[in-house]
């Protein structure tokens, strides 16, 4: 059974994403479970961050740190949406995306 | 860092002095960074046990025995030492105000470090919301923050404490792991539709969360946290 939830990883997702992602809600592509990124399964593993779909194990988000570069993967992902407020960033298919520097 | 306080013989709460910090909501962490002389780091996340308006940020931490970094923090920081932190960070476990109640706040072991920062928030605002909480510890002795939690009843939060493992003598208290029964007698009605936080070790959060959904509370207005703390 996992230790963590997405809660541990606000800081990690805030550094990738730019604003607050805990309450976004994710939606699994494997199984179609959704809900809030502070609720997946949390895994910390050197040199990052990997996240699991707490219904049906699948790979959901991979961060690692590579050099200051943080790699993001989320293909685990139908959708990702942050619901309205500030920093809401609306409906996105997310697939591999563009390495982005953090440091 | 300013004092360290031990709470129980496993954990320590951590009192900081932060001239810039920027403020928090109550329930949201720091993730504290430890780097060793070879450059190694480790970082961890730590819910904030201080409400937003003190003059101090309190961090409560409990030790794994197998953990990297709260060894050190409970066992080998003094007042004097610098941590290196950053934060506030989170936005789902958290409750001010605005968001309404009634509340249930079910606590395993250290998961009741977040209620802290929300109940000493609450009385700072004067909020009337209505609360009822409920800590699991294995034993008397293990539970945080004991003599706060009796004061509290003054403050118009219903706090009940079950101990699953040892029970002192004359224990008036529940006795046993939270389960359906227990969460039946001390929660809200599920029309009454509460704003439940469930926090504590993951096993802890699947138990109560499924048995309060079984009980007819409405699964999106419980919010969980789980962490890989021990002692429910």
């Amino acid at each position: 059974m996992y230790d963590l939830d997405g809660n541990a990883i606000a800081a990690p997702l805030f550094d990738v994403f730019g604003v607050e992602m805990t309450t976004a809600v994710g939606t699994c592509r494997g199984c179609g479970w959704a809900g809030p990124l502070a609720e997946v399964a949390v895994y910390l593993v050197t040199p990052g961050v990997v996240a699991r779909c707490p219904r049906c194990d699948a790979l959901l988000i991979v961060i690692v740190d590579r050099r200051g570069m943080a790699c993001l993967e989320l293909a685990g992902f139908s959708s990702l949406e942050q619901p309205g407020g500030p920093g809401a960033t609306g409906r996105t298919r997310p697939t591999r995306t563009e390495p982005r520097r953090t440091s | 860092m300013l004092q360290v306080r031990t709470e129980t013989p496993r954990t320590a709460s951590l009192v900081l002095d932060l001239p810039q910090w920027p403020g928090h909501r109550p329930g949201q962490h720091v993730d504290v960074r430890l780097t060793a002389d070879d450059g190694y780091q480790a970082q961890r996340s730590y819910s904030i046990a201080s409400a937003p308006d003190e003059d101090q940020l309190v961090l409560t931490v409990e030790r794994l025995d197998d953990g990297e970094v709260s060894p050190y923090l409970v066992d080998e920081l003094h007042a004097g030492d610098q941590l290196e932190l950053r934060g506030p960070v989170g936005g789902y476990f958290v409750w001010d105000e605005p968001l309404g109640g009634p509340l249930l706040w079910v606590a395993g072991g250290s998961g009741v470090v977040p209620f802290r920062a929300m109940w000493r928030y609450r009385r700072s605002v004067g909020s009337a919301v209505a609360v009822r909480l409920l800590c699991s510890a294995r034993s008397l002795p293990l539970l945080i923050y004991a003599d706060e939690l009796r004061q509290l009843a003054c403050d118009g939060v219903a706090v009940s404490v079950t101990l699953t493992r040892e029970q002192p003598e004359g224990w008036q208290g529940h006795r046993g792991r939270i389960d359906r029964d227990l969460l039946a007698e001390i929660s809200w009605r599920p029309d009454e539709r509460a704003l439940v936080y469930v926090c504590g070790p993951t096993a802890f959060v699947e138990a109560a969360a499924n048995a309060l959904v079984d009980l007819g509370h409405e699964a999106s207005r419980i919010r969980t946290e789980r962490f890989g703390g021990t002692g429910t």
